[in-house]
Order: structure tokens, then C-alpha cells, then sequence
């Protein structure tokens, strides 16, 4: 189709020129935005895998006000402990239940309290990491309240609240995302008709002349439906690999700053793939639009 | 002014019982809220026939060919061509209508940007016959009206007459049913006028309707052919009392051309 002969001289128009930039920006900020979208899916997606499933049970430390020897406290957050882990093991969908050491819980500390120590002087409740057996479910309030008898003051977390926030803001991204390429497609759109029907007033008069030998709409349409095609392939072309290079240094700065803050950011293969399927869609949009712009105009020719 | 073939042929035509390859019926058109242009036009024009469109400048005769090459649509009255009612024949059919009328439009209308063989390669790729035809025939003919070393020439580069000759040779590759031409000698000497009338007269001769709207009396006495007289919008026909054309010194026409042109158009429809 791009290699057909054109009865129009469509390419010398100065819009031919401008038309891939405009698409290339166009291309451009819609890579990023379904980059990011992709990223954050894929981001949900390891999180939900790797929390459901899994409870965290924590143990309060004693109440401060009531002061007891160093040893004696430590003795009896062991007891509490073993009795907590006791019932957890006695539940029959629990696969493992392990309690966390303190060293462990330091690690966990450090991205927020640095390594000042500071943590070591602090009241920290003991943490015990519980796997559920694969595709089991447990009732979170029952396993509660029969904790609660043998320890007092422990709670359970199975993560879903703060796991829903996420999604729910994660699903908000992702839905502002959506809406940006919505944007972008409309503003193609809106280009390619603007160009089209500019196209068509430039050359009214050798349209015309087709259209008194004979050619059928189509025969006009697909000359404006082609170059909008090869423009619009070109303009997504440039667009991607302009964007490539952004993603790229996205990803190495994310991958450079502090490690456990942010989420991994990086782009599978399949990712990549929708990508550079991208232009390809834009291109499409553009012909699908030329062609329709010209049939509607030529539509109200006798 | 004086009507080209005498008033004492004059008559109103009378259409009844012939279905002809083009038909008028009380046709009237007018521009917008202006006056009519044409009033009750009713003619019809048998299969094989050639005749004269003649009247004064502002007559109607361009708006009466714009009515036949379905540039306008009529705001009264009946038009049908090759039998079919234009106004009850589907859009997406006209196409296949207009590429039976071949049309040489008074300023030309070639398409600036492409050469000579491509102007006149249009018709004939527009109706989808290869390329290879293509080639052959468009050679052919742009070499019989004397324009073989011109294939690549742009037409702002051509001068009026050959620019004529290039739009004439358009009209006619693709062999249609049905020739109408505004002016056709308007910018071209006299040996060439006849030359050209006379490749009119062999397609005529080949089947062709042919229609020629022109100012050039002498001309048309001299081809002897009938006369649509256009006056005030009104129509007369009148047939001719001169004997026929005297015969011009002209090359061999290339009827193997149209043979194949026809054979071609026929395999895309």
C-alpha cells in the first residue's frame, strides 16, 4: 500500500513535513504513559502473588509504664511468643508460622532509622511471618480472637488494607494513564482530519476531475489513506525511539536510587513488545481516519 | 445570433419512443435562488449519433454538458443515461456510469503535477486495467495526436493546443460510450481542428455518442453533423443540410487500441 503510485501529489504539502513530528510527540508520551501503566501493573501483580497467602501476627511489646527487669521481659515475650506460634501451628491451613528475630526486624527498620542504633533502645513487638497452604483461606477474626485468649494484646495482619490502598491508588494511575491515551488517540485523530480535509481543499480540483472519470471514493480515499499511513509510520517510528532512550534512564536512575523504597521499574519482554506495537496502532489510526475524513467529504459530491 | 444549421430546420425534438444513449426530460437548472439556466430541456440522443451543442456565450451549453457528464444534478425533470435514471441510480453505480462518458473539459483540467502519460493514463487506472495495457495504449494514442515526444512532459511546460490534444486523448482512451467536449479546437490551428474532428468522426464511426458544444461555425458546416441549438436556456435540434465533411489528410487511426481498451474495461466491470 505504501509503495503505490499517487495521483495526488499529496507529499509536497508542507503538512506532510510536520504531520510525523506531531505524531511523534503524540507517540512519544503515549509510550510513557502505557510504560508506566505497565510498570504498575505488573508491580500489583507481584504484590498480590506474593501477599496473599501470607499473615503477619504481631505481638505488642509489654506496656513500658509497668517497667520489668531486662530478663524478665525477655523471658516473657519468648512465652508469648511460643504460645502464639503454638496455636498458629495448631491451625490446620497454616503451612509454616516463624517468628522473626530482632536482627531481622532491624533490617526491616533500616531504610527508615538508619543505622544510628537508635532502633536498639526502642520497644519493638515481635513479629511472627505465617504461610497459609497453598489456596487456603482462613477466617483472620476467628484466628484472632483464639489467639487473643492464649496472648493477650497480639493482633493479625493479613495485609489486605494496606494492600487494597495500593491497588486502589495504583488502579488510579493506571486509569489516568488510560485517560492520557485516550487523549493522545483524539489528538491524532483530530490531526490527521485536520490534514485530510486541508489535503482535500489543496486539491479540490484534481479530485474532482478523478471523480468526473470515473473513480470511486475509495479509489480517492486510498491515496489520503496511504500517505497517512507512511506518515503516521514514520512519525511513530521517530516518536519510539525517542522514547526508548527515556525509559531506559528511568529505570537506571530508579535502579540507582536507595533499593527498597521504590518498586522494581523495570520492562519485560512483553512489555517491550506492546511498545513498539505501538506506533503501528497510531499509524493505523491515522489511514482509518484519512479514509473516513475523504469518504464523508466525497459522500456529499453527486 | 444565427443558429449554425439554418432555421428553417428548426424543430422542437420530440423524445417519444426513443431511449437513446442520453435522455432529457423537461429538464430545468438553475444556480442557487437564481433564474433557470435551462428551461424544460427534453431531448434524446440515439446510440451512434454525433451532433453539435451551438448557441451564444451564456447560453447554458457548459451547464447542459455538466448535466450529462454528472457534474450537476438537474433541479427539474428526468435524466437518464444509457437507460438508467440518474436520480434513482445509487450513488456508488455513478462511477460506473461516468467512466462510459468521456469528457474534454473546456480549460482542460489536467492534473499539473503529473505527465502527459499519466493525464491520460488516469481514465484507464482508475478503472483498474493493468499496467502493461496501460503502457501500450497511452504510448499509442499520445503518438497518433503527435505528442510522442512529449510522455514526460508537465502540462504547464505543453502549449494550449498540445495541453488540448493531451486532454482530448484523455477523454477518449478509455473508449467511452458517450464523448463530450466543450471547445475542443478552441487552441488548436485549423489542420489540426480537422484532424482532431476527424479522430472524433472515427470513434464515432467505432459507436461512440458524441456531443462537441463549440462557437466554431465554420467547423460545423463543414462536418455537416446535427446541431442541439442553445438559446435563452431553451433547446432546438435541427438537423443538418450540408453535405458531408471533406475529408482531411490523416494518419491511420489506432482502432486496435480501443478494441483492447474495451476488453479491458470489460474484464474490470
Amino acid at each position: 500500500m505504501l509503495g503505490r503510485r499517487s495521483d495526488l501529489p499529496l507529499d509536497r504539502e508542507p503538512l506532510s513535513r510536520f504531520l510525523p513530528w506531531l505524531i511523534a510527540f503524540m507517540v512519544y508520551l503515549a509510550v510513557m504513559a502505557l510504560a508506566g501503566a505497565l510498570v504498575l501493573n505488573a508491580m500489583v501483580a507481584r504484590w498480590d502473588q506474593g501477599i496473599s497467602g501470607t499473615l503477619t501476627v504481631q505481638i505488642a511489646p509489654l506496656d513500658p509504664v509497668v517497667p520489668a527487669a531486662p530478663a524478665t521481659a525477655a523471658k516473657d515475650e519468648e512465652r508469648r511468643l511460643g504460645a502464639a506460634l503454638k496455636v498458629l501451628r495448631a491451625t490446620p491451613q497454616v503451612a509454616r508460622a516463624e517468628a522473626l528475630d530482632r536482627t531481622h526486624l532491624m533490617a526491616l527498620l533500616k531504610p527508615w532509622l538508619g543505622d544510628g542504633g537508635l532502633a536498639g533502645n526502642l520497644p519493638l513487638p515481635r513479629l511472627i511471618d505465617v504461610e497459609l497452604k497453598p489456596g487456603q483461606r482462613v477466617d483472620v477474626a476467628a484466628l484472632t480472637k483464639r489467639l487473643r485468649v492464649a496472648v493477650p494484646g497480639v493482633s493479625v495482619d493479613d495485609h489486605r488494607i494496606w494492600l487494597q490502598r495500593l491497588i486502589h491508588l495504583v488502579r488510579t494511575f493506571e486509569i489516568l494513564a488510560g485517560t492520557v491515551l485516550v487523549f493522545i488517540a483524539l489528538a491524532t485523530v483530530g490531526t490527521v482530519v485536520f490534514t485530510t480535509r486541508t489535503g482535500l481543499a489543496i486539491h479540490h480540483e484534481a479530485i474532482e476531475v478523478l471523480h468526473l472519470i470515473g473513480a470511486q471514493d475509495s479509489y480517492v480515499a486510498g491515496q489520503f489513506a496511504s500517505r497517512a499511513l507512511g506518515l503516521g509510520l514514520r512519525g511513530g517510528v521517530i516518536g519510539l525511539v525517542l522514547a526508548v532512550p527515556t525509559l531506559l534512564v528511568i529505570r537506571y536512575l530508579a535502579a540507582h536510587l536507595e533499593a527498597g523504597l521504590l518498586p522494581d521499574v523495570s520492562l519485560e519482554p512483553a512489555h517491550w513488545a506492546v511498545l513498539v506495537v505501538l506506533p503501528l496502532v497510531v499509524a493505523l489510526i491515522a489511514m482509518l481516519t484519512a479514509r473516513l475524513t475523504v469518504m464523508k467529504t466525497l459522500a456529499r459530491m453527486l | 445570433m444565427a443558429l449554425c444549421c439554418g432555421d428553417a430546420g428548426a424543430e422542437r425534438v420530440t423524445i417519444d419512443g426513443v431511449q437513446g444513449v442520453i435522455r432529457f426530460e423537461n429538464v430545468g437548472l438553475r444556480y442557487g435562488l437564481g433564474p433557470e439556466v435551462l428551461q424544460d430541456i427534453s431531448f434524446a440522443l440515439a446510440a451512434g449519433s454525433f451532433h453539435f451543442l451551438v448557441g451564444p456565450s451564456g447560453a447554458g451549453k457548459s451547464s447542459l454538458l455538466k448535466l450529462m457528464y454528472l457534474a450537476l444534478k438537474p433541479t427539474r425533470g428526468l435524466i437518464s443515461l444509457f437507460g438508467r435514471d440518474i436520480a434513482t441510480t445509487a450513488r456508488h453505480s455513478l462511477p460506473a456510469l461516468r467512466r462510459r462518458i468521456g469528457v474534454v473539459f473546456q480549460d482542460f483540467r489536467l492534473l499539473p503535477h503529473l505527465s502527459a502519460f499519466d493525464n491520460v493514463a488516469l481514465p484507464l487506472r482508475v478503472a483498474g486495467v493493468r499496467e502493461g495495457e496501460v503502457q501500450k495504449h497511452v504510448v499509442e494514442l499520445l503518438s497518433w495526436v503527435g505528442l510522442k515526444d512529449h510522455l514526460n512532459a508537465r502540462p504547464p511546460t505543453l502549449s494550449g493546443g498540445q495541453q488540448q490534444r493531451v486532454a482530448i486523448a484523455r477523454a477518449i482512451i478509455a473508449r467511452p460510450n458517450l464523448l463530450l467536449a466543450d471547445e475542443p479546437t478552441g487552441n488548436v490551428d485549423d489542420r489540426m481542428a480537422m484532424r482532431l474532428m476527424h479522430l472524433f468522426e472515427e470513434l464515432n464511426r467505432l459507436g461512440t455518442t458524441i456531443v462537441i458544444a463549440t462557437h466554431n461555425e465554420g467547423l460545423v458546416n463543414r462536418m455537416g453533423h446535427p446541431c442541439l441549438g442553445l438559446k435563452d436556456g431553451w433547446l432546438e435540434v435541427r438537423e443538418s443540410d450540408s453535405g458531408s465533411a471533406d475529408q482531411d489528410a490523416v494518419g491511420p487511426f489506432p482502432t486496435s487500441l480501443f478494441k483492447a481498451a474495451e476488453s479491458g474495461s470489460e474484464s474490470v466491470a
